[in-house]
C-alpha cells in the first residue's frame, strides 16, 4: 500500500504528472538512440551548441509574429538546421572537423540572435519563453513531442543500415554508395528537430541530458550497436520515471531530478559495467580514438 | 561625460539661482532629466515632477526588471541624467554596474527608503534559478541578482506608494529648490489620490469573506498587497517564472485548489503563463486574468498608470474571489 502510494499515486492523482511522464518518455524513445549515434560520431556536445544556435530563428519568429510559440519554434528549427547543415557541409569539404565548424557557426548564430533581439529593443527574454518545463506540458507540446518521437523512430528504422555504415566506416560506405551525405544530413535534421522540440516542451537541460547521458551509460555496458540503443532507451525511460517521483516526493525541480537520475545510472555504469572504470580502467590502454 | 555633467549641474544651479531671484520665468525650457529603473517608478516621477521633468525609463512597460541587460543607450541617458531613481531593496541587481559604467555621479534615490520591508518568506529565492538558466542559454553576461532578505515589491501597497512619492519629491526639491513648491503640491495632490485608492482597495477586499481570499499567482510579487489588504497569495518560488519547477510544489497548489482553499488563479503580465494554464486545466479553475505586478501596461492597456494598475488588480482579484 505504501509502495503503491510512493510509486503510482502521484501519477494517478495528478494529470500534470502523467503528462510529464508521457512527454519525458516520448523524448527518451527518440532522443536516446540519437544520442548513441552522436556519441559514436564524437558529437556529444552538439546539443549544447544547438541551444545557442537556435536563437536567431526564434528571434525572427518573434519579430514576425510576436510572442507565439509555433513561429518561434519553427524559426528555431530552421536556424538549428542551417547551423547543423552548414557545419556538416564544411566538415565534408574542408579539413575542419565537424565539432570545430559547429562551434564556428553556432557562435555566429548566437551573436546574430542577440543582435536581432536588441534591434527590436525589447527586454523580454525570448529563450525564457521558448524553453518550456516538463511540468507544464499542454496538449500542443505533447502532440509535438510525440509526433517528433514517432517520426524519428520511423526515420531511424529506414536509414538504419546506411547510418550505421556512415558512422562507423564512412570510407566503405562511400566506396559502395553515394547515399552517405544524404543519410548524414537526414540524421542531423533529426538531431535538430529532437533538440528544438525538446527545448520547447521540456527545457534545455532535459532535452540535451536525456539525449546524451543514457547513451553514455549504454556505451559502457554494451558492445553491439542495437543493444546499446535499446539499453539507452530503457535507461532514459527509467530515469524519467524515477526522476519525476523524486521531484514529487522531495520537492526538487523536475528537469534536474530526471537528469541526475540518468547521471546516477552513468555513475553506476562507470563503476560496475564491463567497460567501466573498475573493470577495464585499471589495465592501461592506448588512448581511444573512437 | 564628467565635464558635461558638471556643466549641466552648474547650469542648473545658475538657472535655479536666476529663477529664485525672478521666479515664474518659463521653467519648461530646462526640464530636469530623470532616469528611473522601471515603469512604475516613472509614473511616480511624472506625477510629482509634472512638466518640470523628462523621465527616461530603463525597463519599459511589460518588461521584467528582475532580469535586464542594459543597453548602451541606457548608459548614455544615465550619464546625461540629473537624478536617478531606483526602487532599492535589491530589486534592480543590474543597476549598480550600470551606474558605475555610465560615469553618473549625481544623486541616486532609493524610492523605497523609509519603508519597513517585509522579510521574504522562507526559501523565497525568487527567480534566481531562472536567471542562471538564462545566462547559460544566451551565453550573454547578465547581472545575476540576488534579492537578499527583503521582498522588493514594496509598491504593491498604496501607503508605501505614498512613501515613494515623498522620497521622489524630496529628491527633486534637492535638485531644484525654486520649483520645489510645485513638486510638493503635486506630491500632495497625488498622495491624496493614493489615499483614496487605498481606501477603495480596502473596502473592496474587505467585502469578500476571509475564507475566499486565497489566490494563486505565477510569481511571488504581491507580499505587500497581501500584508496590507489581507489577500493570501500562493506562488511557490520555484513555480514562479522559473522554467524549472518542482512537482511537489505544483501538486501542492493543485491540492489547495481541490480542497477549495484557493479560489482563483492568475497569470502576470511579465511571466510565462504555461504552468498556470496547466494547473487551471487540471483543476477546472478558470484563470482570473493577468495581474500587473512589476511593470505597467502600454498606454492603451488596462494598467498604464500606477493607480490604474492597482485598481485593475483589485477588481480582477475581487471578481475572481467572489465568483463560483
Amino acid at each position: 500500500m505504501i509502495l503503491y502510494e510512493i510509486l503510482f499515486s502521484p501519477f494517478i492523482d495528478f494529470t500534470f504528472m502523467r503528462r510529464a511522464l508521457v512527454g519525458a518518455m516520448a523524448l527518451s524513445l527518440s532522443a536516446c538512440p540519437i544520442g548513441v549515434f552522436l556519441m559514436l560520431r564524437r558529437m556529444s556536445l552538439t546539443g549544447d551548441a544547438m541551444a545557442h544556435a537556435i536563437l536567431p530563428g526564434a528571434a525572427i519568429g518573434f519579430l514576425v509574429s510576436g510572442l507565439s510559440l509555433l513561429p518561434m519554434t519553427a524559426g528555431g528549427v530552421i536556424a538549428g538546421l542551417c547551423v547543423a547543415l552548414l557545419s556538416g557541409t564544411v566538415s565534408r569539404l574542408t579539413i575542419q572537423r565537424e565539432d570545430a565548424s559547429l562551434a564556428g557557426f553556432y557562435l555566429v548564430s548566437l551573436a546574430l540572435g542577440v543582435l536581432l533581439i536588441s534591434l527590436k529593443g525589447t527586454n523580454i527574454d525570448l529563450m525564457h519563453i521558448l524553453f518550456g518545463t516538463v511540468l507544464a506540458l499542454n496538449d500542443n507540446a505533447l502532440k509535438m513531442i510525440t509526433s517528433i518521437s514517432t517520426i524519428t523512430i520511423l526515420t531511424l528504422a529506414v536509414i538504419w543500415r546506411p547510418l550505421v555504415a556512415e558512422c562507423l566506416d564512412p570510407v566503405f560506405l562511400g566506396s559502395i554508395s553515394r547515399i552517405g551525405s544524404t543519410v548524414h544530413f537526414l540524421f542531423l535534421t533529426l538531431v535538430v528537430v529532437n533538440l528544438v522540440g525538446g527545448f520547447q516542451a521540456l527545457g534545455t537541460l532535459l532535452a540535451v541530458g536525456l539525449m546524451m547521458l543514457p547513451a553514455l551509460s549504454a556505451r559502457l555496458w554494451c558492445v553491439k550497436l542495437e543493444s546499446m540503443c535499446i539499453l539507452a532507451v530503457v535507461i532514459g525511460l527509467i530515469s524519467s520515471y524515477i526522476g519525476l517521483l523524486v521531484s514529487y516526493h522531495i520537492g526538487v525541480a523536475s528537469g534536474p531530478a530526471i537528469i541526475l537520475t540518468a547521471g546516477a545510472a552513468y555513475t553506476v555504469a562507470l563503476v560496475t559495467a564491463p567497460q567501466g572504470v573498475v573493470r577495464s580502467g585499471f589495465t592501461p590502454k592506448r588512448h581511444r580514438i573512437a | 561625460m564628467n565635464s558635461k555633467l558638471k556643466s549641466a549641474i552648474l547650469t542648473t544651479f545658475l538657472v535655479s539661482a536666476a529663477l529664485s531671484a525672478s521666479s515664474e520665468i518659463a521653467s519648461a525650457r530646462d526640464r530636469i532629466k530623470v532616469v528611473s529603473s522601471f515603469s512604475i517608478l516613472s509614473d511616480f516621477v511624472q506625477r510629482v515632477g509634472g512638466d518640470h521633468v523628462d523621465v527616461v525609463t530603463i525597463v519599459g512597460v511589460d518588461g521584467d526588471a528582475h532580469v535586464y541587460e542594459p543597453k548602451p543607450e541606457d548608459a548614455k541617458s544615465m550619464a546625461a541624467a540629473q537624478l536617478v531613481v531606483v526602487n532599492g531593496l535589491a530589486f534592480e541587481g543590474w543597476l549598480d554596474r550600470l551606474v558605475e559604467s555610465s560615469g553618473y555621479k549625481g544623486p541616486l534615490v532609493k524610492a523605497s527608503a523609509g519603508i519597513k520591508p517585509n522579510k521574504i518568506n522562507n526559501g523565497h529565492d525568487h527567480d534566481n534559478d531562472d536567471e542562471k538558466h538564462n545566462n547559460q542559454a544566451e551565453g550573454a553576461t547578465k547581472a545575476v541578482h540576488d534579492h537578499g532578505e527583503f521582498d522588493p515589491h514594496a509598491w504593491q501597497s498604496a501607503p508605501n506608494a505614498q512613501v515613494y512619492v515623498k522620497n521622489i519629491a524630496n529628491a527633486l526639491c534637492e535638485i531644484d529648490k525654486s520649483r520645489c513648491p510645485d513638486f510638493r503640491a503635486n506630491a500632495e495632490g497625488y498622495s491624496k489620490d493614493l489615499a483614496s485608492l487605498h481606501d477603495t482597495i480596502k473596502t473592496t477586499i474587505g467585502s469578500i469573506p476571509k475564507n475566499r481570499r486565497t489566490v494563486i499567482t505565477s510569481h511571488d510579487a504581491f507580499g505587500y498587497f497581501s500584508s496590507t489588504y489581507g489577500v493570501k497569495f500562493l506562488a511557490p518560488e520555484s513555480v514562479s517564472t522559473a522554467s524549472e519547477a518542482s512537482a511537489k510544489d505544483v501538486a501542492r497548489l493543485i491540492k489547495q485548489i481541490r480542497k477549495r482553499k484557493a479560489t482563483a488563479l492568475f497569470v502576470e503580465n511579465i511571466s510565462d503563463p504555461r504552468l498556470i494554464e496547466q494547473i487551471s486545466k487540471e483543476t477546472g479553475l478558470k484563470i482570473g486574468g493577468a495581474l500587473y505586478s512589476d511593470a505597467l501596461s502600454a498606454k492603451n492597456g488596462p494598467a498604464s498608470t500606477y493607480i490604474d494598475m492597482m485598481q485593475h488588480n483589485t477588481s480582477l482579484l475581487s471578481k475572481a474571489m467572489v465568483e463560483q
